[in-house]
């Protein structure tokens, strides 16, 4: 009776997730079906077409075609971040977690970085503006580089981190046996050892970088403009350019596509030690 | 020996230093752009900013701004709103994702693999890119749920237009969003329970029922109590779907408070009243927050 009863509800879990399977698919499916249809096959909803790639060639080869910059611009802030998120993640990380540091000051860090991570980006997209066009800097690549690295930060800092109290106290100490000192400790011994910590950091760095849209919104121009902005644009035009949307919206989501077939296991590792415990 | 010893004052000097200088770039950073903007938005919400050709002049105005606030047309249906969205969203998704992670705890390969790819897409994926696909699905002429909806009959429905539809329609873009992302953490967490009490609870035959009821769910309460308050208040910063599929409209059927701040702080370039309303926003939030990361601290050290 039990076993049949467990049965029927793992059974009913199952469709119920086959289900919601197909329901996140079919979203996927039709933007990109709708990605080769013209602005009046989109209109019209036909269902039978045939498939043109207007909306590409208009976004990266027409005269007015601009699309390609937003990619590439997309791509340059992203790098750049990744590479200072992990940079200053990393070298923080083994000081706060493996040496002798005043106990408030990890705690402080931490919390703080923390809280940050939950307060609405908004109420800091609006000071970062102020701050940033009073030196001069605020469409640049510099000033948004910035403001990504600060907004991913906690989350490269927590993952780091925990990759980090892993590594065997022993290993630490044969090195300062052997006259080490900390910074060739964290040169030589500790960074090879969190490599899998670092790339499942940078991943989602260069993603949610790669994706973001509320800081690339307020602190861009139309030369240094990102790819999600880009989109954005599309849509709020007085006749929203649906075909163009959705191929811009196609193009944008290659890395993301990318990264999760190359490195599933490591978005899932730094999804489930980033996420708040 | 004399030697030895000047080396450890050496080796202790290098030391001290690059503890400072392996903190300072994150101390640095997290001083300029996260305590200086708190402060500064303090600063500006008592403060009013003119352009006087092309240079921003600012002049003490005192409570203004905050007058000015507590009757504000766009913030506190945007915060009643928030507060819905984010309630009756992450409920819905935790229901959901729970039920989802227990079908599929004990399931092994390809089947996982599989699972765990698709159900990670929504979470990689641009926002903004969810709010385009979206607005290709809900549009009333044209989209794809209306289209699936007209095989069985019924009417077209203007998901976005109509003022009370607008809002369980955005709720129900964030549900199709994170459901996965709660499921991935709930997944987590069950095969995280101590096996030797769900292996008892088999032994004494309790039915699927009664040990999820007696076992599972007690085991994971604490989990899903804490991931559900986390998940609120990070919904809080919920902004890009909404920006892409309704501006916050019709009327205010929609807005959210990080629209409202975007609105006023950068539309309107109301900076003072802006700074009022994200002071305001930030003590809230941060309040839930504290209160919960205190809550997590005070399980974790039981």
């Amino acid at each position: 009776m039990a076993s049949f009863a467990s049965a029927g509800l793992r059974l009913a879990g199952r469709g119920v997730v086959f289900g919601y399977t197909l329901l996140i698919l079919a979203p996927f499916v039709w933007i990109a079906l709708s990605s080769f249809k013209s602005q009046i096959q989109i209109l019209t909803n036909a269902m039978v077409f045939e498939p043109v790639l207007d909306n590409y060639i208009e976004l990266l080869f027409s005269k007015s075609a601009s699309f390609h910059r937003n990619i590439a611009n997309s791509l340059v802030v992203a790098a750049a971040s990744t590479v200072l998120a992990l940079a200053i993640a990393a070298s923080a990380a083994f000081t706060l977690v493996r040496l002798p540091l005043p106990n408030w000051l990890r705690a402080a860090v931490f919390s703080w970085a923390l809280l940050f991570h939950m307060l609405p980006t908004i109420t800091f997209v609006g000071p970062w503006y102020v701050m940033l066009n009073s030196v001069g800097l605020s469409n640049g690549y510099v000033g948004l580089v910035l403001a990504n690295v600060t907004h991913h930060l906690p989350m490269a800092l927590w993952i780091v981190a925990a990759f980090m109290r892993d590594i065997p106290e022993e290993i630490l100490d044969a090195a300062r046996i052997d006259g080490c000192d900390e910074r060739s400790s964290f040169m030589r011994i500790v960074l090879p050892l969190v490599m899998p910590g670092l790339a499942a950091a940078g991943a989602l760095v260069f993603l949610f970088s790669w994706n973001d849209f509320i800081v690339a919104l307020n602190l861009t121009a139309a030369a240094t403009r990102t790819a999600p902005v880009a989109i954005a644009t599309f849509a709020q035009e007085h006749d929203v350019k649906y075909g163009e949307m959705a191929a811009g919206a196609m193009l944008t989501t290659l890395p993301a596509l990318l990264l999760l077939l190359l490195g599933q296991r490591l978005i899932v590792r730094g999804l489930l030690s980033g996420a708040v415990k | 020996m004399g030697r030895a010893c000047a080396a450890m004052t050496v080796l202790r000097r290098n030391n001290l230093l690059w503890r400072w200088l392996s903190l300072a770039p994150l101390l640095a950073l997290l001083i300029v752009f996260t305590v200086v903007p708190v402060a500064g938005l303090v600063w500006m919400s008592f403060h009013d900013r003119q352009w006087q050709s092309g240079i921003g002049v600012w002049r003490f105005v005192g409570l203004d701004h905050w007058r000015e606030f507590t009757s504000n047309l766009y913030y506190w249906p945007g915060l009643r709103n928030t507060v819905v969205f984010a309630v009756c969203a992450v409920s819905l998704q935790m229901l959901l994702g729970f039920f989802m992670a227990l079908s599929v705890s004990r399931a092994q390969g390809w089947l996982r693999g599989l699972l765990t790819t698709v159900f990670l897409l929504p979470v990689v994926v641009p926002p903004i890119v969810i709010g385009a696909m979206w607005k290709l699905l809900l549009g009333t002429e044209f989209g794809g749920v209306n289209a699936a909806l007209a095989l069985l009959g019924v009417p077209a429905i203007d998901w976005l237009g109509n003022p009370a539809l607008a809002l369980p329609s955005i709720i129900l873009v964030d549900v199709w969003h994170w459901t996965p992302f709660v499921f991935i953490l709930l997944l987590a967490g069950i095969e995280g329970l101590p096996q030797d009490a769900l292996e008892a609870a088999r032994l004494d035959t309790l039915s699927a029922w009664q040990s999820l009821r007696h076992i599972m769910l007690p085991l994971m309460a604490p989990t899903i109590a804490i991931t559900l308050v986390f998940r609120i208040i990070l919904t809080f910063k919920v902004f890009d779907e909404v920006y892409l599929l309704t501006s916050g409209g019709p009327g205010t059927a929609t807005e959210v408070v990080s629209f409202s701040i975007q609105r006023t702080f950068f539309g309107r370039d109301d900076v003072g009243l802006g700074s009022v309303m994200s002071v305001f926003t930030l003590f809230v939030v941060a309040l839930l927050a504290v209160l919960a990361i205190a809550a997590s601290r005070r399980r974790r050290s039981d």
